[in-house]
């Protein structure tokens, strides 16, 4: 035994950032929830009465809620424990990892009072004003250094695939947020972005889509990468296949940013590249769902008995998915028709409900008892149950969305033999679209339900491990061992 | 776009496309003395195979290749090369329209040089005009056309302009704006504080003869008032001037509402409703057929 194995891994931080997942988790979709009913009953934005429960106000902070809070939580709990195990070495700093669990939680904080109250920016899931940015700037950083100085003294001479995607996301995060968010402070509520135009625009996207590329893409395929070998008991299908796509992913991801803005005032020759590397990106994405999925080759069985490899490889199905639907909604035809309707938000969801939140829910099952010292959960049952009301309400929730917004579409560009539009009032195609609407709410409340069952579940098992022993770093195998 | 900056967006290109082709095909290259795996080990029992990559995968990320390069070769998107193809956004738009044109000329043709009446007597000349009405006319005079404050009934058969069909197809084709001045300087100056209260009270006597034991007084103040100003554009007995768009005062139509507070409010500040001109923004054939179509509400037995 070497002095090295003396030492325990850090699993505070992770414990904390695991149960904060949920709790957010709740949060976001309860916002959620809300706001599908205020779009299938109006009445319910209370506009009249109070300003911050009406829908402008709320929904910056369901996105940001989903995205930042429970998808940033689901994402620091993994990277942070994912890297510990797999550099064979504990956090390098407690103190900064304390400091990136509090100040985390601060910025979600201040954000739950700030987007209700109105401040904003302005800038789709870039709308934290100037010093919240700041604050996010400071945290993120103190992240990385964790992260990387981690990295840096690893006990293993290989990095493991899980940890490049973490390192992307870090590097990216970082670089995007800070050029999104660069604005001339007027105050300490407000500020002005110093682009303008159709620069402006570009900034957002590329930082929108990014976003949606990195943090919520590369980083998920991360946990992918360590919780799925780890579950099913088998070896990553193919290390080139990793090198290939991840390389492949995050260069292209890059220029996708434009697709967003076909038809619009960008210049032609930047709509075609988006839409030539959105195509492009299709295969990168599939190769990750693809050695994840493989990965599985030989011990299917286990999809009989293990809810959480469900949660996993339905994960990874909703990804395939939402990743082909993607390149082809970037295709300028189709994105004629698709875009400023509601297939858009079902297209979010599937990527959003079916990917990142099964991904995370079943990761964070696999991971939370051996936190906790423990086999499994508290319930095992319980855990099929959430995955099948999970499943259920994503299914609903995108199938009604997909529904709804090809008929807008195709409403909105509907002319009659005299050129005019068949349906030139907005309000048509919601009086069509209201059905759908309920069936979206429906979806959305059984996500919901699905997350209370997970934090009974998560409680439930808490309580099952009384001081839970700290757990020491395992000394590497003596062939992959680095001085 | 610069000859740098254009170098800059194609080099930036080439290195990312052919760094993909390069990268995939350096992997799918088939392994001598493959292992089968990497021989890594983490965290205890992770670890990785090495197998080759799926061949539908390969072809698939090629095919996408291939496609982007000839897309770029067709369509702009390298730098300042416009591509072979000269496609641009603008073109693709006025090439549109034109094939709209084109589908509506045919569809209006058969109503070319017919008279308003002839129009609105034609059914397909009505839905025609129902739809027109419906995107351009809808927004002020409403879906039933029945109007709102401020915007005229077209069902009636009150038109402060004119209601014969050449006067309906003048005020959509080319609009009106209506010059009711702000009185009450000049009404104050002539008949003191009270005088914008005065021709109120006048005018609403017109179509109410209960004021007229009650207000006697300040009627015939405002009689004489309305007499020497307002009669000008309104006529020495109130029933308006269609030549002018001066509505009549002595019909139960009021376009601003009847309350003494509305028509204090015409007289004190004055009324300029605009019925913008149509021709200039959907052409003639169609403003004609707007035209018809509103002309046949309130003359439903001319039209059938």
């Amino acid at each position: 035994m070497s002095a090295q194995s003396q030492t325990f891994y850090n699993d505070k931080v992770v414990r904390q950032f695991t149960v904060m997942t949920v709790v957010w988790g709740i949060v976001g979709m309860l916002v959620g929830v809300l706001l599908a009913a205020q779009y299938y009953w109006p009445v319910l934005n209370f506009d009249q009465h109070v300003s911050w429960l009406s829908n402008g106000r709320l929904r910056p902070l369901h996105t940001n809620a989903i995205i930042f809070a429970f998808g940033g939580c689901a994402l620091f709990a993994s990277s942070l424990h994912i890297v510990q195990r797999t550099c064979h070495v504990r956090l390098i700093s407690d103190g900064l990892a304390a400091f990136v669990f509090w100040g985390w939680q601060a910025i979600i904080v201040a954000a739950a009072i700030t987007l209700p109250l109105g401040y904003t920016q302005g800038m789709e899931y870039a709308e934290l004003v100037w010093p919240i940015d700041v604050a996010i700037t400071v945290v993120w950083l103190a992240y990385a250094a964790l992260f990387f100085g981690t990295i840096a003294k690893r006990h293993v001479q290989h990095i493991y695939v899980a940890n490049w995607f973490f390192g992307a996301y870090i590097i990216t995060i970082a670089l995007l947020h800070v050029v999104r968010n660069l604005a001339i402070p007027t105050g300490w509520m407000s500020s002005y972005p110093v682009y303008s135009g159709a620069v402006d625009a570009m900034v957002q996207w590329w930082y929108g889509h990014n976003a949606v590329g990195f943090f919520l893409t590369a980083a998920f395929l991360g946990m992918m990468y360590y919780f799925i070998p780890k579950q099913a008991e088998r070896p990553i299908y193919s290390y080139r296949l990793s090198v290939v796509h991840f390389w492949a992913l995050i260069a292209i991801y890059m220029w996708a940013g434009p697709h967003h803005l076909l038809y619009a005032a960008l210049p032609d020759w930047a709509q075609s590249l988006g839409m030539v590397f959105s195509l492009v990106l299709l295969a990168p994405s599939w190769g990750g769902a693809i050695n994840g999925i493989l990965t599985l080759s030989g011990v299917w069985h286990k999809l009989r008995t293990d809810p959480i490899l469900k949660f996993l490889i339905v994960a990874l199905s909703f990804y395939m998915m939402s990743t082909f639907e993607g390149p082809m909604m970037s295709i300028k035809t189709v994105n004629s028709l698709s875009h400023y309707t509601d297939w858009t938000i079902g297209h979010v969801h599937s990527g959003a409900l079916g990917w990142v939140a099964m991904i995370s829910i079943g990761s964070l099952y696999a991971l939370w008892p051996r936190l906790l010292g423990l086999k499994q959960m508290y319930s095992t049952k319980w855990i099929d149950t959430h995955f099948w009301i999970h499943t259920v309400g994503v299914v609903l929730y995108i199938a009604s969305m997909w529904i709804a917004g090809v008929m807008q579409g195709m409403m909105s560009r509907a002319t009659d033999p005299n050129g005019t539009l068949v349906y030139p009032e907005f309000i048509s195609t919601l009086i069509e679209t209201k059905p759908y609407y309920l069936i979206r709410l429906a979806g959305g409340v059984l996500c919901l339900i699905g997350m209370g069952l997970m934090l009974v579940n998560v409680l439930k098992t808490l309580q099952q491990a009384k001081n839970p022993a700290p757990q020491p770093v395992l000394e590497p195998d003596a062939a992959q061992a680095r001085a | 776009m610069s000859p740098f900056w254009s170098f800059y967006i194609i080099l930036l290109v080439v290195i990312n496309l052919g760094g993909c082709t390069f990268l995939l095909w350096w992997t799918s290259r088939p392994k001598l003395d493959d292992p089968g795996n990497t021989s890594h080990v983490w965290d205890g029992d992770i670890t990785e195979y090495d197998k080759p990559l799926p061949r539908w995968w390969i072809n698939l990320f090629y095919l996408t290749l291939v496609f982007s390069v000839g897309y770029l070769i067709w369509y702009p998107g390298a730098g300042s090369f416009a591509g072979i193809g000269k496609w641009t956004s603008q073109n693709e738009v006025a090439k549109d329209q034109a094939a709209g044109d084109e589908k509506l000329a045919a569809t209006f043709r058969p109503f070319e040089g017919k008279s308003i009446d002839e129009l609105a007597r034609d059914a397909t000349a009505r839905a025609l005009g129902r739809g027109i009405y419906g995107s351009q006319c809808a927004t002020c005079h409403g879906a039933l056309a029945q109007g709102a404050n401020g915007y005229p009934n077209l069902t009636d058969n009150i038109w402060h302009w004119g209601g014969s069909a050449e006067q309906v197809t003048q005020t959509v084709l080319q609009g009106r704006t209506a010059a009711m001045p702000s009185w009450s300087e000049a009404l104050t100056s002539m008949g003191g504080a009270n005088a914008v209260d005065d021709v109120t009270t006048y005018v609403l006597s017109r179509t109410d003869s209960s004021l007229l034991s009650t207000n006697a007084e300040a009627i015939a103040r405002g009689g004489k008032l309305f007499a020497s100003v307002c009669s000008a554009c309104h006529g020495a007995d109130g029933r308006g001037n269609v030549d002018l768009g001066s509505p009549d005062l002595t019909d139960s139509d009021w376009l601003y509402g009847r309350s003494r507070a509305a028509i204090r409010e015409g007289i004190e500040r004055g009324r300029n409703g605009v019925m913008p001109a149509q021709q200039p923004l959907i052409g003639e054939m169609r403003a004609r057929l707007a035209a018809a179509y509103v002309w046949s509400l309130s003359h439903p037995t001319a039209s059938q």
